[in-house]
């Protein structure tokens, strides 16, 4: 990046609080994320968008935020990994899962994983075990084996089976 | 788990740190900045080998605000302290390896540094280099020593000579497997802040903080208390930061000393690919004598690893290596001879498994084809040769716990349907072109050092309650993913008789903690753990000594116990050193006696399917039983093996590091790719426990284990499957069309 080009000003909510933040136009919506909001739970893992490290929910979508550029977030709405535990500060189902039945090792992938999880659950509440393999397909996971990850998310889809509380994952 | 439990090893406990993980709260390297801080960067060199001539700064950049660190600013050693201190943190006149670092840049923009690294002129007159084992080994350039040779063993065990004549068949076989990326997603960082009035502290992403102290202390030449090392939330290790930590925080501290600011180094995932270690290449030959029963007469083995410019740990990786590439074989007669290896690329290092599963791989293979030479189902041949107890291995070590080899076959093979599929299979194949098989592996990995290696770090833990009954556990034993602060808590539970709620983990700091060793060689639960479980029967027996406390206490006593005592007396702390079991004989020189203290047993059944048209191999399903002593978290353990055995899959059919002129050129997650969510088949995990009497518990260490079977196991399912022998890894799809092409 060229360090001479000015910056703009880029509107935008994050985690439900709208905010103004100035970046260059290509500068990577994980770098505002993480050094300017100071939301490090989105991580960085390869830069070129085959880990799903740095995945966040963005306008619904969820996206590698190593390939957005800032010229581009103006009025997104976007949602980190800070924003997802319940009110109270509960762990939300798909993250009570995750610890439950040993879905996070390392657990540099695991912001991501679990939006990406918590994203394919939106989408499909009651995923097969192959629709779980290919939503999930985009976080690498090098610790799991993703064996204890499918565990979790499938349990999560059982126990909402089970009681009709208003979908709190 | 919130009452005092009886059985809470055993248990799965959560992950101690899981909600800080999954909250997104655990703070790793990157997520750490300190005021004032720079960012600092690495400048490689261009060439396999060369003289440097010259380094110049070009552009128009402001340089005498960039600092700048080279070779002459180190003010104490300029090696990696390690084995043979052979590796410089700088290269000053001569470079060894591509990506060998020449000059450190720092700045507070980094992209305005990333920019001046980019401007830096070097100047190399290029020398002849090697880039493979065969040349290293026929000494085509001596790049390294004499010989290029960084080390040699040779195992004897009977005379193997005197027993080719006498048997009914001889078999030969050549096996190689290819280098693995560690690819723990959270890359190589640390930050440092450094100056002579207070010393050097580096925190970072590390397997070792003890390593780094160590290599710290030379490199500045401080007083070890003037060096601190603190172990941040790791992102995946894998062995890939066991040694080379010490490295990136010389490297960071460097830049801090000279600058008087903070300064953090963190490699992107190009630069982490391309320059830090990876597993050993290696070629394995295997000459095996067999009588007219399928009993084994004779092993002859020879094993050969890459170990890159510099020695960093290729011994030991060499000697785990040797000594497995027997497996759990009784022979009478074994030789094996092993070296490893110098070669103008970035230095090999620690990954899973340490080179076992390298000889493994051959070992497993080798033996489907004896079988198939002599006649013999590939379960049968090994039925007739498995090790029991009372049996020596190829060290002599006389095999002392209970082991029934045969009988874990069985029921791998009975989890696995081998028999039913095998049958299958074969009527399907021959009308399909998805040609289905089915493989296995039998296979051990001894835990802990190697030989006397135990010994030598005689490693320290400590405990500490506080006043209000709170209970921390001291040891530089690094939580990497793999549930140490977990287990730890567990063992020091249920021995205290305390919640697991009340057990707290220090984090690994060198000013803090003592050193118990490094996190590696499946070592933190069986030997560590061990000694966490006799520092807490210390601190109880403390209390119950001094009459604060008596037996069958409750949590509440406990914790008033605690009060009084330090009341009366101060800090409560107890530690616990290594003592080796009784009875243990090994000897260094001549490679004899016993290699480890314990060993896990295991049968990986892996099923195939091999896509004809697109020359695809998949594997379909997975069966890992094994016996490890007892399981101390059901969750985590079976989580490791689960782990291990996707990388054993990766390393098998996906992981393909391409060399050009000595450097990785895939280095990126887009070219070198590791299996994905979709990609994985069903991994069904099975243990057995056989309680070790020096584990806590009975606990056998596991971490390694899962990277062992899964290679043999994949190619001897494909052999299976498409008739085909294959004898190398990784397997990618060009060679099985190659090999299948030959065939048709």
């Amino acid at each position: 990046m060229d360090y001479s080009i000015t910056p703009i000003a880029v509107s935008l909510t994050v985690n439900g609080q709208s905010q103004t933040v100035e970046a260059f136009p290509m500068e990577r919506l994980l770098d505002v994320l993480r050094e300017q909001l100071r939301l490090t739970g989105v991580k960085e893992g390869c830069g070129e968008g085959e880990c799903g490290a740095c995945t966040v929910v963005f306008n619904g979508e969820i996206v590698n935020s190593c390939l957005i550029p800032m010229a581009q977030v103006d009025g997104a709405e976007i949602t980190t990994i800070e924003g997802v535990a319940l009110a109270d500060g509960q762990l939300n189902r798909v993250q009570q899962a995750f610890v439950e039945f040993g879905g996070a090792q390392c657990g540099i992938c695991t912001p991501g994983m679990v939006l990406a999880a918590m994203n394919l659950l939106e989408r499909n509440p009651h995923p097969s075990e192959s629709e779980i393999r290919d939503g999930l397909a985009g976080n690498l996971c090098r610790c799991t084996g993703y064996m204890k990850i499918f565990e979790a998310v499938l349990h999560v889809c059982e126990s909402r089976k089970e009681d009709t509380l208003p979908n709190s994952g | 788990m919130n009452d005092a439990d009886k059985n809470l090893m055993g248990a799965s406990a959560p992950r101690k740190e899981g909600r800080k993980k999954v909250t997104g709260a655990a703070l790793y390297i990157d997520d750490i900045s300190f005021p004032g801080m720079l960012y600092g960067v690495t400048v490689r060199s261009p060439l396999a080998r060369g003289r440097v001539n010259n380094i110049s700064f070009t552009g128009d950049l402001p340089w005498d605000e960039i600092t700048k660190v080279t070779a002459e600013d180190i003010p104490g050693e300029n090696y990696v302290a390690l084995i043979l201190n052979d590796q410089p943190y700088l290269a000053k006149d001569i470079v060894n390896h591509p990506e060998e670092p020449l000059l450190l840049l720092a700045h507070e923009n980094k992209y305005l540094l990333e920019k001046a690294r980019r401007s830096v002129r070097i100047e190399i007159e290029e020398l002849p280099a090697v880039l493979n084992l065969e040349d290293s080994l026929n000494r085509k350039h001596v790049i390294w020593g004499s010989d290029n040779v960084f080390k040699s063993f040779l195992v004897n065990k009977g005379d193997v000579d005197q027993a080719w004549s006498r048997a009914a068949f001889v078999i030969e076989g050549t096996y190689e497997t290819g280098a693995q990326e560690q690819l723990y997603i959270e890359n190589n960082g640390v930050i440092a802040v450094a100056n002579e009035r207070d010393g050097v502290t580096v925190w970072g992403s590390m397997q070792c903080p003890y390593y780094v102290h160590k290599a710290l202390v030379k490199l500045f030449n401080l007083p070890e208390e003037k060096v601190r090392v603190i172990q941040t939330e790791t992102g995946g290790g894998f062995g890939g930061k066991e040694e080379y930590p010490s490295l990136i925080a010389g490297h960071a501290a460097l830049l801090a000393w000279k600058s008087g600011r903070p300064v953090k180094v963190i490699y992107d995932r190009a630069e982490d690919m391309v320059a830090t270690t990876k597993r050993h290449p290696s070629r394995t030959q295997h000459r095996t004598a067999v009588d007219a029963n399928g009993k084994l007469l004779a092993m002859e083995i020879g094993f050969v690893i890459d170990g890159g410019a510099y020695c960093t740990l290729s011994p030991v990786v060499l000697s785990r290596g040797t000594i497995h590439a027997a497996g759990p074989y009784y022979s009478p007669n074994v030789r094996i001879r092993s070296s490893a290896v110098a070669t103008n690329t970035p230095p090999q290092g620690a990954f899973r498994g340490f080179g076992a599963p390298q000889s493994i791989f051959a070992l497993e293979r080798h033996f489907d084809r004896v079988a198939k030479t002599i006649g013999l189902s590939p379960e049968e041949f090994r039925r007739r040769n498995f090790i029991r107890r009372g049996e020596t291995t190829a060290t002599n070590q006389v095999i002392q716990e209970e082991v029934d080899l045969s009988a874990l076959l069985d029921r791998a093979l009975n989890l696995s349907n081998y028999y039913e599929k095998r049958e299958r299979f074969e009527k399907e194949n021959s009308h399909s072109k998805i040609k289905k098989g089915v493989g296995f592996a039998s296979f051990m990995h001894g835990a802990g050092f190697t030989g006397s290696g135990e010994v030598y770090l005689a490693s320290v833990v400590g405990l500490e309650a506080s006043a209000d009954g709170l209970v921390r556990v001291l040891s530089a034993s690094t939580e990497i993913g793999q549930g140490t602060n977990t287990i730890f808590c567990q063992i020091a539970a249920e021995t205290l008789d305390l919640p697991y709620e009340s057990i707290e983990i220090t984090q690994p700091d060198t000013s803090v903690v003592p050193n118990s060793g490094p996190t590696v060689a499946s070592r933190t639960c069986m030997i560590v753990g061990k000694l966490v479980e006799s520092a807490a029967l210390s601190l109880k027996q403390t209390l119950i000594g001094s009459g604060l406390l008596r037996e069958g206490y409750s949590p509440a006593e406990f914790k008033q116990a605690c009060a009084d005592f330090h009341k009366r007396f101060g800090p409560l702390r107890a530690t616990s050193k290594y003592q080796p079991p009784e009875n243990v004989f090994w000897d260094d020189e001549k490679y004899q006696g016993d290699a480890y203290g314990a060993y896990a047993w295991a049968v990986y059944v892996a099923e195939v399917s091999v896509d004809m048209y697109t020359y695809e191999a998949r594997v379909e399903d997975f069966v890992a039983l094994q016996e490890v002593g007892k399981v101390i978290n059901p969750v985590l353990a079976a989580g490791q093996i689960e782990g291990g055995v996707a990388q054993a899959i990766g390393f098998t059919l996906f992981e393909n590091v391409v060399w050009q002129d000595g450097r990785m050129v895939n280095n990126q997650m887009t070219n070198y790719i590791i299996p994905t969510a979709a990609d994985i088949p069903p991994i069904h995990v099975y243990f057995e426990e056989n309680p070790y009497p020096f584990g806590p518990a009975g606990a056998k260490g596991i971490g390694e284990l899962p990277m062992d079977g899964g290679a043999p196991a994949i190619l001897n399912a494909i052999e299976n499957a498409t008739g085909i022998s294959f004898t190398q890894v990784p397997l990618m799809p060009e060679m099985l069309m190659n090999g299948l092409g030959r065939s048709e």
